[in-house]
């Protein structure tokens, strides 16, 4: 079972879903922070950290000796990270969506493996539960490569939680592509119901059965329960604005570490999702 | 000699269009002769990300040593620099005006890019 936490608007609480989520449930329990431009699941799990793997994307490194200057290879480049001028080519690395299709046209074998550092994946153990989050080396650009590598730390668990980014463009989509359900976090304000029906639309898009979580419930409009039951999306769990929740959450620590009887709610907010996904 | 320049129309009484990848239109002017001819650059206007780059790329096919232009980023520079294109940045007025007073100079060439990289 994948289940992606995802919303449309950024700090709604995904990451006090997943975790929470994640913490209740126990053993069996992978988490993995997709969030790879600002992981921050690790500051309420502690997990210890055991491996930390370097990921590499491809980009063309050009051999001047066997190059002619055909411009094969960035005419079929559609990211323009390739130019010829002078006789020579140009290579752009931050532009490369390391497709390859410049090796592919190239008739002279000129191009050879070049790399560009993505980031790392680190992985570890928080308790029972098995941890992995991926952390975008600074100024790079491209996280869906480093994101896919993240989801494809696997085994040996029954139930894959991912924290996904906000928003609603590829590394979102890299992060809840092929779960089995995704759990849409947002808060009950103008702001929150807009960036929901954007994401709700990414994820009708791609097929996945979904549910909400509202957070900060009692507080807003009711913009976004009017909008859950005219689009026949299960509302699954509520957390109110509680100033012992937000004060928990100030200095690392669980819902379910200051108030126990949130564990069984979590525990619940699982079960419930692994009857939608099986509909 | 053959100057590029970006331009906001097609004519050259048309001003010079501060950017360079993404100027509606790359005059390309003999400063001899004042012949000129307008290089429609509305794919690149559009264009996803390197506008820059292709720019460049056409103003050395077309065999321009110099560009005019009002800001040039650090990977169109890259590109005009690799193809021995000097560039003369901050220009600002109608193509003429600056065609003439690059004839007439002094002509301050760019260093480096002078605008940064757009994300």
């Amino acid at each position: 079972m994948i289940i992606s936490v995802a919303s449309g608007k950024g700090g709604t609480g995904k990451t006090t879903v997943a975790t929470n989520m994640a913490s209740a449930l126990g053993e069996g329990v992978r988490l993995l922070d997709c969030d790879v431009e600002a992981p921050n699941a690790h500051l309420f799990l502690n997990p210890e950290i055991g491996q930390v793997e370097k990921v590499t994307t491809f980009i063309p490194e050009i051999d001047d000796d066997l190059c002619t200057a055909c411009k094969k290879c960035a005419e079929i480049c559609r990211f323009r990270a390739l130019a010829v001028v002078g006789g020579k080519v140009l290579v752009f690395p931050e532009l490369c969506h390391s497709c390859g299709g410049c090796v592919e046209v190239c008739e002279e074998g000129a191009i050879k493996d070049g790399k560009r550092e993505l980031g790392t994946v680190e992985s570890g153990t928080a308790g029972d539960i098995l941890f992995s989050h991926g952390r975008l080396r600074v100024g790079e650009a491209m996280s869906p490569p480093l994101i896919k590598k993240v989801r494809s730390i696997n085994g040996n668990n029954s139930i894959t939680i991912i924290d996904a980014p906000p928003g609603t463009s590829c590394p979102v989509i890299a992060a809840i592509k092929g779960a089995d359900f995704v759990l849409m976090v947002t808060e009950p304000t103008p702001f929150g119901l807009h960036d929901l029906k954007l994401g709700i639309e990414a994820v009708k898009t791609l097929g996945i059965p979904c549910g909400l979580v509202i957070n900060r419930s009692d507080i807003g409009d009711n913009g976004v329960k009017e909008y859950a039951a005219k689009e026949d999306i299960p509302v699954l769990l509520e957390i109110p604005f509680d100033r012992n929740i937000a004060e928990a959450y100030s200095v690392g620590k669980l819902i379910i570490e200051v108030q126990p009887e949130w564990a069984d709610k979590f525990r619940d907010l699982y079960n419930r999702i692994e009857i939608l996904a099986r509909c | 000699m053959k100057v590029a320049i970006t331009a906001k129309g097609v004519h050259l009484s048309d001003e010079v269009d501060p950017r360079f990848g993404r100027a509606p239109y790359i005059m390309i002017v003999d400063t001899e002769t004042m012949d000129f001819e307008a290089i429609d650059n509305s794919e690149n206007v559009n264009a996803f990300k390197g506008a820059g780059i292709q720019a460049a790329t056409m103003v050395s096919e077309k065999g321009a040593e110099v560009l005019l232009t009002g800001y040039c980023g650090p990977n169109a520079f890259k590109t005009v620099e690799a193809a021995g294109i000097k560039v003369v940045s901050d220009v600002a007025g109608t193509v003429e005006e600056a065609v003439e007073a690059f004839k007439t100079g002094p002509v301050e060439y760019s260093t480096g890019a002078n605008k940064e990289g757009h994300w």
